[in-house]
């Protein structure tokens, strides 16, 4: 079953998920184009960007487990889901600097100073960063394979940065933000417990 | 409705109605900015009345016409600051408070004007959910209760009071943040000690009993010393926020000698 999937998994090009990926832009876009977000579209823009963004980092990060478990390979596409995630996260940033904040560099950096979730939220953005411009064959050459392995399990401490950064910034405790940040944590604990991939072995007994 | 033109008005150019319908702060019908306009519809607002109390000599029970009769009303075009750091330019209608509370005739002793907000969970759905203690509170010194700025209104454009605004008969104090101006008022309470206010109750560290506009002191989680102007656009960014939200020259005088780091 997994092989039947894998075999057409393998025939989507990298390009499609980049083109898939470009629809949630795409609704932003012409929600702001039609007046779809009321009368201060500015708060809509950039937390949809931000959900966005910290949706695909989940699927990033769902790719090593839904392998070890069922044996679907999206390997292929993991660095374009990251290199998503980051392009959305870049997004949100732009538009708080440019629509929330009006380019006020000085009030922008009290604030990130100041305000936790601010600190947070701009260090799992400087996270993404990192892994995001050694998201390439010749940096992963460069940095020898353990030491690109090494820096990219940021990869984990920017997902929970990024979940927190959306609790801490609503004034009330909200459901949505908090189920994702159950999501994340099942989805690291499921690296923990399965260290590699289930099924085979088993199967090997039954054929002596 | 109309109302005479006054010369407390701004001449900055006031929001649309559609700007200032559908973008509000009425947590009596659910904590997202389009709730009210969605919810606010099924309130009844006629009749209605508003019970006065406390230290007055003529208590009692009265009707929005009783309070706002239509040859008092006045246009007021002010500055609407909220906590959140946004803005709007709202062309109110109504009468000043300080004529309402001498029709009720204050007694000396009167040092604090305390207000409610109707509490009926049937038409006011947020209200089925503990997200504030309702009935939703707020008060004024005495002193800016009788500012000529303060004001009862009862109409926004030339029309009554849409729901979601606080119909029919709200508080506009406009060099405080918008949470003081309470909607929707069906009692005022005059005292001799400061009232209880839903906000400060909730929060005090975040929002104090003055919450006088003031950029220089910033809430504990945002600066406010810059605000958006709705409506503007999507790059239209920041402006500075006045002192008093551009009162001071009118309502400094009220806050002499107090420390308003303290008070805010």
């Amino acid at each position: 079953m997994a092989q039947v999937i894998n075999g057409y998994l393998r025939r989507i090009p990298v390009w499609a998920v980049w083109l898939g990926a470009a629809i949630p832009l795409a609704l932003l876009v012409w929600d702001t184009l039609t007046g779809g977000l009321g009368v201060e579209p500015v708060r809509d823009i950039e937390h949809r960007l931000g959900r966005t963004a910290l949706y695909f980092l989940i699927a990033t990060l769902a790719v090593t487990p839904l392998m070890r478990i069922t044996r679907i390979s999206l390997l292929r596409f993991r660095r374009a889901l990251g290199l998503i995630s980051f392009t959305y996260a870049a997004l949100h940033v732009a538009s708080w600097i440019s629509m929330e904040m009006g380019f006020l560099w000085g009030q922008m950096l009290t604030d990130v100073i100041k305000r936790p979730y601010l600190i947070f939220g701009m260090s799992a953005f400087v996270m993404l960063f990192a892994l995001a411009v050694t998201s390439n064959d010749s940096s992963i050459r460069r940095l020898g394979a353990a030491g690109w392995r090494r820096l990219h399990r940021l990869v984990y401490p920017a997902v929970l940065l990024a979940s927190i950064h959306w609790i801490w910034a609503l004034k009330l405790w909200e459901t949505k933000p908090l189920l994702v940040l159950g999501m994340i944590l099942v989805l690291l604990a499921l690296r923990v417990l399965i260290r590699r991939p289930l099924g085979r072995r088993p199967a090997k007994v039954q054929t002596n | 409705l109309t109302g005479k033109p006054s010369g407390l008005s701004t001449d900055e150019a006031p929001n649309t109605l559609e700007e200032i319908t559908n973008y509000n702060n009425f947590y009596e019908f659910g904590t997202g900015k389009e709730d009210p306009a969605r919810h606010a519809g099924n309130l009844t607002t006629d009749p209605w009345s508003v019970e006065i109390g406390g230290l007055v000599d003529r208590p009692g029970s009265y009707s929005v016409d009783d309070l706002a009769p239509a040859n008092a009303l006045e246009e007021r075009i002010y500055r609407l600051r909220c906590v959140e750091a946004w803005s709007m330019v709202i062309p109110w209608i109504g009468v000043p408070l300080a004529g309402v509370l001498d029709k009720a005739g204050v007694q000396p002793g009167a040092k604090f004007v305390a207000f409610e907000t109707l509490v009926r969970p049937e038409e006011m759905p947020g209200q089925s959910r503990p997200i504030l203690d309702w009935p939703y509170r707020e008060g004024l010194r005495i002193d800016e209760a009788m500012h000529p700025l303060a004001i009862l209104a009862t109409g926004l454009y030339d029309d009554a009071l849409p729901n979601q605004n606080g119909a029919p008969i709200r508080l506009v104090v406009p060099w405080k943040y918008g949470f003081k101006s309470i909607k929707s008022i069906v009692k005022i309470t005059l005292t001799d000690s400061q009232p209880r206010c839903t906000w400060q109750d909730l929060q005090p560290s975040e929002y104090g009993f003055y919450a006088n506009v003031n950029p220089e002191v910033n809430h504990p989680r945002w600066s406010q010393a810059t605000e958006r102007r709705i409506g503007s656009g999507l790059f239209a960014g920041r402006q500075d926020t006045p002192m008093f939200n551009g009162y001071a020259d009118q309502v400094a005088g009220l806050y002499q000698g107090m420390d308003l780091t303290k008070n805010y």
